[in-house]
């Protein structure tokens, strides 16, 4: 799905190569200032590189439209983003940024189910704590049905079991739906439980690339 | 009482007596602003008669290039006043921003007031455009000064919303829509709630000036009310044009956040 080829940014990153598979999870795992969010953030254009190549379905990213790109490749960043309003409206409003339909309450409700929010709909999302908040941001891309889902740090704020159904019930989606992601993790455990492929950057370059074959 | 009552020179020295008190009150407490006092009022002064022979010369000598001269003027120095006045930095794009705003904003007011509304006829008639384009142009400076420091401020604190809706696809545009509304309200909202006020609270200082030099309050009430409405217009027009573009000076062309 993606291809980076000696890819630097900043004096932050420098990847040599690196590919990433469509259809399959890829755990991107690595200490805290290690580069992580900056790689994701090539891949939906929301940084360019210095210098090297990076692809997406064999063309270079740089022939893409910006926000189209970016309505095919949707990223959940490490803080979860809350907009003024209800749970509805913040579930919705990633339709409404990238100008697709609106789905029906009962699709909202299936998704609030699929993370474990057991919230209503009218509650208004300011008064989430800050697991809900993150779980909610989850459920908004999911209802977004994207090409290539980006997680950054995606379970940070839940507990262990939270996380684990979580995330079990959002990879389960992911791969039913035939589509990509890329997951940035601290967990351990997460990486090798979800992950197709787990990339270890460290100090900006890539130590390790491994694939797990054990499931998925 | 038609006629216009002048000032002499015995009324003037009266009217300075003013500032001795402040002066002797400042003195006799031991606060140390005799200073700033006596330098703020010999600038007032000074500048006051200066502008007033420079005036009078101009209503003599009525000339399209004075008035041109004039304008260019006050342009520049609105300008360079919303430049200082906003604690942060502005980059080069944002800069070129507020003049394109500033300059488009008040002189379509002002044309449209002066031919329109007023109907002044030679256009450059100084009497009138002087103190119009003055008043436009700056109630205009402060609205968009307040405007470039709402939006330069809700930019930085906002930048991970917007960068969380871009990352959901949200064109700039969106993705700013709501701190580019804020800057707006926040920079007409001053012009709204002075006209609250206006007549109860205070007589502006056009109208005051105009009944004390003897013209009737109803005409000059008229006049207020027109110059009234041209300045909500030119600040709301100014202000529109500078947020509708100003939001572009915060994303390169590849839609991408950056900072000024």
């Amino acid at each position: 799905m993606f291809t980076l080829k000696e890819v630097t940014y900043n004096e932050i990153l420098h990847i040599k190569e690196l590919h990433i598979p469509g259809e399959k999870i890829t755990c991107i795992v690595g200490e805290s200032g290690s580069g992580k969010s900056t790689a994701v953030k090539l891949l939906n254009n929301l940084i360019s590189s210095d210098a090297g190549s990076i692809e997406y379905k064999n063309k270079p990213i740089h022939t893409f439209d910006t926000i189209d790109l970016r309505r095919e490749v949707v990223m959940v960043p490490q803080t979860p983003i809350i907009f003024d309003g209800t749970v509805k409206e913040n579930l919705l409003i990633g339709l409404q940024f990238s100008e697709k339909p609106f789905v029906e309450d009962e699709k909202l409700h299936a998704v609030l189910e699929t993370v474990h929010l057991k919230k209503s709909l009218e509650e208004s999302a300011d008064q989430l704590s800050g697991g809900e908040k993150q779980r909610l941001s989850l459920g908004r891309v999911l209802i977004m049905e994207p090409e290539v889902y980006i997680f950054d740090e995606p379970t940070s704020a839940l507990d262990e079991a939270t996380e684990d159904r979580v995330m079990g019930n959002i990879i389960k989606e992911i791969k039913g739906n035939q589509k990509t992601a890329i997951i940035i993790t601290h967990s351990k455990k997460v990486a090798q439980t979800y992950g197709d492929l787990i990339v270890e950057i460290k100090n900006g370059q890539i130590v390790e690339t491994k694939e797990i074959s054990n499931h998925g | 009482m038609d006629e216009i009552m002048e000032l002499g020179l015995w009324q003037m020295v009266a009217a300075y007596l003013f500032i001795v008190v402040l002066y002797i009150i400042l003195k006799l407490r031991g606060i140390e602003r005799e200073k700033e006092l006596l330098i703020s009022t010999l600038r007032m002064t000074l500048q006051l008669v200066f502008v007033g022979y420079l005036l009078a010369y101009l209503f003599e000598n009525n000339h399209v290039l004075w008035i041109l001269l004039i304008i260019v003027v006050m342009q520049l120095f609105a300008i360079q006043n919303i430049f200082k006045r906003v604690k942060h930095p502005l980059g080069r794009k944002l800069k070129q921003i507020i003049i394109l705003s500033m300059i488009a904003g008040t002189l379509a007011s002002i044309f449209y007031f002066i031919i329109v509304v007023v109907q002044v006829t030679p256009w450059y008639e100084a009497r009138y455009f002087i103190p119009i384009a003055g008043m436009m142009i700056g109630n205009s400076m402060t609205g968009v000064a307040l405007g470039v420091q709402r939006l330069v401020e809700g930019m930085h604190d906002q930048r991970n919303h917007i960068e969380g809706a871009l990352m959901l696809g949200a064109t700039p545009k969106v993705a700013s829509k709501k701190i580019v509304n804020q800057a707006f309200d926040a920079a007409i909202l001053p012009t709204i709630n002075s006209m609250v006020g206006m007549g109860i609270v205070f007589l502006p200082g056009m109208m005051t000036g105009q009944i004390l030099a003897g013209l009737s309050p109803v005409t000059a009430i008229q006049y207020q009310i027109a110059i009234m409405l041209g300045i909500v217009g030119c600040v709301s027009i100014t202000v529109i044009m500078f947020v509708q573009l100003g939001y572009k000076a915060f994303f390169n062309e590849k839609s991408q956040f950056r900072n000024l």
